[in-house]
């Protein structure tokens, strides 16, 4: 088996300013399924065709952001290994107990030097959805239910030195560099993408002056029809957006950047390609940083480096 | 639909608003330009002004970008406020900052 020791993102916990605004479009526009609320008034979603309890957490908050952003690990074994090995590479750890989020067991968090916490967990309960395992149709009811993403696919933070941050996610969590943006000395990293998969990316970082900062959690869509759809129920419910429906050249997904309804940027996408860890990176040159964001403007607009929560 | 004038103190400029729509919102669908335009949402502070004068409603905004202080001497982002007078307005966002930073010390950003 290939894939082995951390598997694949698991859940974003979000902050935002409304619940009742938040609840809306999570579950109406954005179409994923409620499936619990906890003690301390967080609300849990998951998409449609994914396969644990839940994947977004969203907690009211005075200010917008991200929480804290999770991936799955193949096993408890892996789960105190990699804790081990983060406190040797010489990053703070801690425990987080099992229950604190619903239907998870116990969470390691990282603080990673971008300013960002990271989780790693081992242990998640299971989609109540047995009408999508057994003799599975291909889709149901939920999937065509607003926006309907496949899955929470991988987030876009920013932070400063996010060299850093990639020796560590190779190093210690296995990840490997599948696309960069470098700075116009030609060495300076301007933008990772990162994969623990066989993904264009499990997750992604830009260099930036404050830290723990969300550019973007993103949501896979099958098709780029279904990316044109997406662009549809946003303006049919006046949903912020920001850039799109276009391309990207780094991943070559096809994508609309918008945002919730307290400014976190969120993506909705198709396509992008799959790779192994033994591949050499792509590598976009600073003369071309506008079209490796956005491949048919070929130009970045002010929001893309400087409009985060 | 009420129209109120909400004016820029620093270009001298004007905008007529309605009293449904924010002022970001009135500004960016009549196509004008002044006041920088990020999330929209009260999340991501790049369209912070400062009302001089007149009144407004106000809706939820982050804390992280105007205080309790700064709320107090009439800070606000202008995607969280609709205008119920005319109003005074200083734009206080500013885009254009970020390019400037990776040039510098990519370690720090000073």
């Amino acid at each position: 088996m290939g894939m082995t020791g951390v598997l694949r993102p698991g859940h974003a916990a979000i902050r935002v300013l409304d619940m009742k605004e938040a609840t809306h479009f999570y579950g109406e526009v954005l179409g994923l399924i409620e499936v619990g609320r906890d003690s301390y008034g967080r609300v849990y979603y998951r998409a449609w065709d994914e396969r644990d309890h839940h994947s977004i957490v969203l907690r009211e908050a005075d200010s917008a952001g991200i929480d804290f952003f999770g991936f799955k690990v193949d096993s408890v074994a892996t789960l105190d290994r990699l804790e081990a090995e983060t406190q040797a590479y010489g990053l703070k750890t801690s425990r987080v107990p099992a229950g604190d989020l619903l239907q998870t067991g116990e969470r390691v968090r990282v603080e990673i030097v971008s300013g960002h916490t990271i989780e790693l967990y081992a242990e998640k309960g299971k989609a109540n959805s047995p009408q999508m395992v057994d003799n599975p149709p291909p889709w149901n009811s939920e999937s065509e239910r607003g926006i309907a993403p496949i899955r929470l696919d991988h987030a876009l933070l920013y932070g400063p030195d996010i060299e850093k941050v990639q020796d560590y996610f190779v190093k210690v969590l296995g990840f490997y560099l599948t696309e960069q943006i470098l700075m116009e000395d030609g060495k300076t990293q301007l933008a990772i993408w990162l994969a623990c998969s066989n993904k264009a990316h499990d997750i992604a970082f830009v260099r930036h002056h404050e830290p723990n900062k969300l550019h973007h959690v993103s949501f896979l869509l099958d098709t780029w029809e279904k990316v044109l759809r997406a662009a549809d129920i946003m303006s049919m419910n006046k949903i912020s957006i920001d850039m799109g429906p276009t391309r990207h050249g780094v991943t070559r997904g096809t994508t609309i950047y918008a945002f919730d309804p307290s400014g976190n940027r969120f993506e909705t996408f198709s396509g992008g390609y799959q790779t192994y860890p033994d591949w050499d990176p792509l590598t976009w040159t600073w003369d071309e940083v506008g079209a490796a964001v956005y491949y048919h403007d070929r130009a970045l607009n002010p929001a893309f480096l400087e409009v985060v929560t | 639909m009420g129209k109120h004038t909400v004016h820029f103190v620093d270009t001298g400029e004007s905008l007529a608003c309605s009293d449904t729509d924010n002022l970001l919102r009135s500004m960016e669908k009549l196509g004008r330009k002044g006041i920088p335009v990020g999330c929209r949402n009260g999340g991501c502070g790049v369209c912070k002004v400062q009302v001089l004068g007149g009144s407004c409603e106000r809706r939820v905004m982050s804390r992280a970008h105007v205080g309790i202080d700064e709320e107090a001497q009439g800070y606000a982002l202008a995607c969280r406020i609709i205008p119920t007078s005319d109003l005074s307005v200083k734009v206080i966002g500013k885009m254009g900052r970020a390019f400037a930073s990776v040039h510098t010390n990519p370690s720090t950003g000073e």
